[in-house]
């Protein structure tokens, strides 16, 4: 491939695998069996011209490949507001990752949707909470790949062999104590986002190995965990003992060596946590509320169905904005129940294909947003120029039916 | 004679410039405007400052690894560092570099110095670095 003999687009991507090879030390390359591409979901002129270089030169996949968000919601950016000019490079550079061979997904919780990695499978993904999923939860080996290493990874089906590629890499050097909290609290998503949120403050790209957390866990909740924690910090892999399955043990996770630090998570560092990802007060008037930050699965829309139907009729503010944002397949799954017309008159604005980050979708003029994410909750007062009110789901609701914050105790002490 | 410090070579070129010392690490995504080359990150040490043609020195990288595609942006539009010098390897920055000069043929020299080397730096002087890692100051004179 480096010699160009199977083109120039071959050549590209292998001369880049072979250079950041030498730039991290590694001494070999590997083959990797499956790649989730993170670059699509970049706007200016250097982002598509560079997959157009690759696209134009005959560069496709060699390794089955996903997609992580575009630009904007493709079929409905015209009625979101986005400005023309920018709705038509998104829509390029979409066509262009098409081109190359990859599932056009376009989400960033592909671990719900379509591709499922293996146990121990050597792969190459983009997007950082995916990343830490597929780390953490599914036992696959990726380190977190940049733009455009992700890119030229699927093409040439290699990368260097260094990180969390390497069994030796994968200890952790935290040990995570988790005492006192009310087995309740873990009910809401939004407790598994606060804990991710520490957990990112305090160890910053460490592998930490967390103890003392629930068995009995579902996907969404650690979505929400891995998701703060690699927003707050660069984790890109979380031991969960008794859960993922590196972890059958802390002993195990730390490869049976000693911790670097333990720390110990309480119902005050809890509270702190979510205070710490809370810039509003209760009463505030809030003017767009987040959903689905990463994508909604079809049980996070289930969720939001029983809040809304408890609430008798009730619908959105007025002057609030509900953004509901998920992925194409479990759109298509809660239309099939009538969720997505049900929500919709309950006055939320469906969006799929992309997120708040990445395509001008929330009013220019919002001052406060709530959301249950973690995730939208750290990047938001940077990215969006907004005060958050993070809350569980059902506070997001309520908030975005009253127009204003609404804060319910979570009971964190036993 | 002028004191010349070894760094190690992350990814190789020729570069003059100013320095623009930093005792923060940075993110370039959300940390420097692609468009302006200018720190926006409001916690950094150097946020309004200019890192066109300089060489931009800080301890580490950290955040984003979407930190390569605003090196590769700020390359394509001319308002790149003449360099970079870091204390830790900045993997995903040696990665915007090494796409930045397969695409347009032009790229951001990288090294990594030991902490007393960066220590030593002297934000404001002038410096010439070779392709083998020589770092050197440069008088007004030239």
């Amino acid at each position: 491939m480096l010699s160009g003999e199977s083109g120039e687009a071959d050549r590209f991507a292998m001369s880049v695998i072979t250079r950041m090879a030498k730039a991290v030390g590694a001494s070999r390359l590997i083959s990797i069996e499956q790649a989730h591409l993170d670059a699509c979901a970049l706007m200016s002129d250097s982002s598509l011209e560079f997959i157009q270089h690759i696209v134009e030169n005959g560069g496709r996949v060699r390794v089955p490949t996903t997609l992580n968000m575009v630009s904007l919601d493709l079929d409905a950016w015209r009625t979101l507001g986005v400005p023309e000019d920018f709705g038509n490079k998104a829509t390029r550079i979409a066509e262009a990752y098409k081109r190359l061979g990859a599932v056009p997904t376009w989400t960033c919780a592909p671990y719900q949707v379509f591709s499922s990695p293996r146990f121990g499978q050597q792969i190459a993904w983009g997007e950082s909470n995916a990343v830490a999923y597929a780390n953490s939860v599914l036992g696959a080996r990726t380190n977190r790949y940049g733009d455009y290493m992700d890119v030229c990874a699927a093409i040439t089906g290699r990368v260097p062999y260094y990180g969390l590629h390497c069994e030796a890499e994968r200890a952790a050097t935290y040990l995570v104590k988790v005492e006192g909290v009310n087995p309740g609290a873990w009910s809401h998503t939004a407790s598994w986002a606060t804990l991710g949120h520490l957990l990112g403050q305090e160890i910053g790209s460490g592998i930490p190995a967390v103890e003392g957390l629930p068995r009995a866990v579902v996907s969404d909740q650690l979505k929400a965990l891995l998701a703060a924690a690699a927003s707050s910090g660069g984790i890109a892999l979380c031991h969960l003992v008794g859960i993922t399955p590196e972890a059958p043990s802390a002993k195990a996770a730390l490869h049976g060596k000693r911790p670097e630090r333990t720390i110990r998570v309480g119902p005050e560092e809890l509270r702190a946590s979510w205070e710490d990802l809370s810039s509003a007060s209760e009463g505030d008037r809030v003017d767009a509320v987040i959903l689905g930050c990463p994508h909604s699965s079809y049980h996070e829309f289930e969720t939001m169905i029983q809040f809304v139907d408890a609430m008798g009729g009730a619908s959105v503010s007025s002057h609030v904005q509900l953004l509901v944002i998920s992925n194409a397949p479990m759109v298509a799954l809660a239309r099939r129940n009538g969720w997505i017309e049900k929500l919709q008159a309950f006055g939320a604005i469906l969006v799929h294909d992309t997120c708040p980050f990445h395509s001008p979708i929330v009013a220019r003029d919002a001052r406060t947003i709530a959301t249950d994410s973690g995730k939208c909750a750290y990047y938001a007062p940077g990215e969006l120029g907004v005060q958050v009110a993070f809350g569980t789901t059902r506070e997001c609701l309520l908030a975005a039916v009253r127009g204003q914050v609404v804060r319910e105790e979570i009971q964190w002490s036993m | 004679m002028e004191h010349v410090t070894a760094a190690h070579v992350i990814v190789g070129g020729n570069a003059e410039g100013e320095l623009v010392k930093s005792t923060s690490p940075i993110s370039f995504w959300g940390g420097v405007d692609p468009l302006s080359g200018l720190i926006i990150d409001r916690r950094h040490d150097r946020c309004g400052d200019s890192i066109v043609g300089s060489i931009f020195a800080f301890p580490e990288e950290i955040g984003s690894s979407t930190a390569s595609a605003v090196l590769v942006e700020l390359v394509r539009n001319g308002h790149a560092p003449a360099a970079i010098i870091t204390c830790k390897v900045p993997t995903v920055l040696a990665l915007g570099t090494i796409i930045a000069d397969e695409l347009y043929h032009s790229s951001v020299p990288i090294f990594s110095v030991d902490q007393a080397s960066f220590d030593s730096l002297v934000d404001g002087s002038r410096l010439r670095i070779s392709e083998k890692g020589e770092i050197e100051a440069v008088g007004d004179q030239g």
